[in-house]
């Protein structure tokens, strides 16, 4: 008595109104008209000029594996709490000020020459950055836990709109506290990088290089492939090994690199020119980090008693309670998870593109938003890959339709999304509750 | 109710009575309105102190004809509202006739709105917009001036030092559409390149919330250009520097006085050229003695907002000095007929009181800003 019956939501639901079916055809005609002159354009655009669509797409890779970072938090936490964390991109801008004073103030990337003297250039930078990451997520993830414990708990059991509004407030809360200038600050600082950036282009990458990574990544492959075959024939071992995150990391990892440094490695000429692509190491370590971390959240989602309880938590609060889950431990836990992933981000981010300021995190943040409902918010690999659309449609639209109407493209994507398929690319249908 | 008016209006009346009094003595009273709190407050700061050192250099000297100058500092906040405030407070309550202000122009716009039909003088160091001066009729308004060049000046002397000095002959341009200074330097500079036979290559907008530049930089690299034009305020010049040396742009940047930043991304930068007000490496004595005075004073190089506003005053003493009496429209026909030289260069008014003066041009080199050349268009 008094239940909502909830339907599962088919695709193309707008367009199945009752009446009005010449506006229906009329309206689907334009969308197949709007998709064809995307595709007439891009392909134009390709075929005039192949190596600076080609890098058009490596620079898209770039901001796509960025907004997966902050995407990856968005969803975890809206899976688990149903809410959707507005503050998440001033914790990202946390995590960008945190690494900014650790490298800047205190000098911590290069701990290990003050312990090891005579420790080489190279050891050291991957030593030191990885230490202030680390540094970076534990104060995100805490800054993440406080605002769970203080803003979102007491509203637990209200209505969700009000932890929503409350979510705006704290997000405003953080960027103009960090405005003042005994906290942040409001000027736009140049971010110190915690490693020299290098340019590759083609030549720089010895050949082995590329031809090692494609060898890990044909092994994934093979090894996917069989554990596939064997899966089907019922293998039960093969069935848990091929969802092993190692194996995940090795082919996402290695198949992204493959491509993008044979892509900047191999001088590829055509019509006489060559073509002039590059990537820099940057790019690189934003690849490397965010599919190390999508792999290791979804490893933890789905291979670990925190993530068996997180799983359950999200099914049904009151049931898991019952059943013996700590569900108030499991969400600080999920916000600190999260508020880490943003914190890492906010050093890549920074890394990347050499500056902080407090209101860094509204645009990423909407942006990374966007990406996860289109993905389908709720689902890690559904962040993902709404990201990677999302920075594709970004850059393309600015490369080859209009930068002006860069935002309004990507943002109509959302639109465009949440008609066709409501719940996102890999977003599961609501459940039928009765 | 009807009572507590009328004892409001007595006092206003006996106030205005009694500053009119004070005002008519042996003094010469002036008005600072700058910012000196909020978002932009290290601006009205600097203004502050430029003003006040010159002050002090003329009491020190005897006053103008022996009147000694005494100053009313107002916080106008760099917003509308807070100015005029600021403006009727000074005006009616303090009976000041001449005042150095606002330091922005959506601030000075209204106060000298104020300013014009009540006859009162007003000159702002730091305001480009052109309404500043000249009414919507597009006549000139008589009492107001301004010490800084305005923004479509800027765009010209890049383009004439792109292909004078540097021999560029191909250009790039990025402009934020939502940004009035950035689109006024970046519309003129392309006029001028291309009417100077240089050709405009690749004109890209961003909105002033981007932080990638990747897809319009790599159409740059496509087309290796000469110089890229980029009339930013240093935030979105370093975001966007920083970027094109990793895309392997070799084109040379050119900016407006916005790069003017202890913020600037020098490294990013490296071989850039900005057109500025003033350089503290200029060589000139005013500009040494200047440089020095200030130093010693605030413990700090000035910067051009502290420049412009010591020109400013001096500017107005000067034309108080020539004149021979403080009447701000005498003091206004003595400012239109006479040259003065201050700080930033020799400055003599056109019809529309915007100064007819030189800028400077400055390059990023070796994590340093570099005087290069004074460039008189």
């Amino acid at each position: 008595m008094g239940q909502t019956v909830f339907r599962p939501a088919q695709t193309g639901v707008m367009l199945k109104r009752r009446n009005g079916i010449w506006l229906n055809r009329f309206s689907q005609g334009l969308f197949v008209l709007l998709g064809l002159l995307v595709v007439y354009v891009l392909g134009r655009a390709f075929f005039q000029n192949p190596s600076v669509f080609v890098q058009q797409v490596l620079n898209g890779l770039q901001l796509g594996f960025i907004y997966a970072l902050i995407a990856l938090g968005y969803t975890m936490i809206y899976g688990i709490v149903k809410l959707i964390n507005f503050a998440h991109g001033d914790v990202f801008m946390v995590g960008a000020f945190t690494s900014f004073y650790a490298v800047a103030t205190l000098d911590l990337h290069r701990w290990p020459a003050w312990i090891f003297t005579g420790i080489s250039d190279g050891v050291m930078m991957l030593i030191g950055t990885v230490t202030v990451i680390i540094l970076t997520m534990a104060v995100s993830a805490t800054l993440a836990v406080v605002m769970e414990r203080f803003a979102y708990r007491p509203l637990r059991n209200k209505p969700r709109i009000a932890a929503l509004i409350t979510a705006i407030g704290i997000s405003f809360f953080v960027e103009y506290f960090g405005a003042l200038p005994f906290v942040f600050t409001n000027n736009y600082i140049t971010y110190p990088r915690p490693f020299e950036l290098s340019v590759f282009s083609a030549g720089m990458i010895a050949p082995w290089i590329i031809v090692a990574v494609w060898v890990f990544f044909v092994i994934s492959v093979i090894a996917y492939v069989w554990l596939t075959y064997l899966s089907r024939k019922g293998n039960v071992q093969a069935q848990t090994w091929k969802r092993h995150p190692l194996l995940q990391f090795g082919l996402l990892f290695f198949g992204f690199m493959a491509v993008v440094l044979t892509l900047t490695g191999v001088e590829i000429q055509t019509g006489g020119k060559v073509w002039d692509l590059s990537a820099s190491n940057v790019t690189l370590v934003i690849m490397g980090g965010s599919i190390l971390l999508q792999v290791l959240l979804q490893y933890v989602v789905s291979h670990t008693r925190l993530g068996k309880a997180m799983r359950a938590a999200a099914y049904d609060k009151a049931v898991a309670r019952l059943m013996g889950i700590n569900v108030d431990g499991v969400i600080t836990a999920t916000f600190a998870l999260g508020g880490g992933l943003a914190g890492a981000a906010g050093v890549l981010y920074a890394t990347a593109f050499k500056q902080v300021h407090h209101l860094m995190g509204i645009i990423p943040g909407l942006k990374a938003f966007v990406a996860a409902v289109v993905g389908g918010i709720g689902s890690i690999p559904g962040a993902f890959v709404g990201s990677l659309i999302m920075g594709q449609t970004e850059v393309l639209a600015a490369g080859f339709i209009s930068t002006p109407m860069r935002d309004a493209v990507a943002f109509s994507l959302l639109i465009v999304v949440l008609l066709v398929w409501p719940q996102g690319i890999f977003g599961e249908p609501p459940a039928e509750k009765v | 109710m009807r009572s507590r008016n009328f004892v409001m209006v007595a006092l206003l009346v006996s106030m205005l009575a009694l500053s009119a009094c004070g005002g008519g003595g042996g003094a010469v009273k002036i008005a600072i309105l700058a910012p000196l709190s909020g978002d932009v407050a290290t601006f009205g700061q600097s203004t502050r102190n430029g003003v006040m050192l010159a002050v002090e250099e003329w009491n020190a000297k005897g006053g103008i004809d022996g009147k000694q100058i005494e100053v009313v500092v107002e916080d106008s906040q760099c917003s509308p509202e807070a100015a005029v405030s600021a403006a009727n407070k000074v005006i009616d309550q303090d009976g000041v006739k001449f005042i150095i202000g606002e330091v922005c122009s959506s601030a000075s716009i209204p106060v000298s709105e104020i300013a014009t039909p009540k006859g009162i003088f007003q000159i702002t160091p730091t305001s480009t917009n052109s309404s500043v001066t000249v009414n919507e009729d597009g006549t000139t308004k008589a009492t107001i001036f301004r010490a800084c060049f305005i923004d479509p000046f800027q765009g010209k002397v890049g383009a004439k030092f792109a292909l004078d000095s540097l021999g560029a002959k191909t250009a790039a341009v990025f402009l934020d559409q939502g940004n009035d200074y950035v689109r006024g330097l970046a519309e003129v500079f392309i006029e001028e390149f291309t009417a100077g036979g240089g050709t405009v290559l690749v004109k890209e907008t961003y909105t002033g919330d981007d932080s990638d530049f990747s897809a319009i930089l790599t159409k740059v690299k496509d087309a290796d250009p000469d110089v890229l034009y980029l009339p930013d305020y240093y935030s979105t010049v370093n975001l966007i520097a920083a970027q094109a040396k990793e895309k392997g742009i070799t084109a040379v940047m050119l900016g407006g006085d916005g790069w003017d930043s202890s913020e600037l991304d020098r490294a990013a930068l490296d071989g850039g050229f900005f057109t500025n007000h003033f350089s503290d490496q200029d060589t000139r004595t005013i500009v040494q003695d200047f440089v020095k005075k200030y130093t010693d004073t605030y413990g700090a190089p000035p910067d051009a907002l502290a420049a412009l506003a010591y020109d400013a005053s001096n500017i107005l003493f000067q034309g108080i000095d020539k004149a021979g009496k403080a009447d701000p429209v005498a003091v206004s026909q003595a400012l239109e007929t006479g040259t003065f030289e201050v700080v930033s260069g020799n400055i003599s008014y056109d019809a529309q009181h915007n100064p007819v003066k030189s800028a400077v041009m400055l390059q990023v080199k070796d994590g340093a800003v570099n005087y290069v050349d004074t460039v008189t268009p």
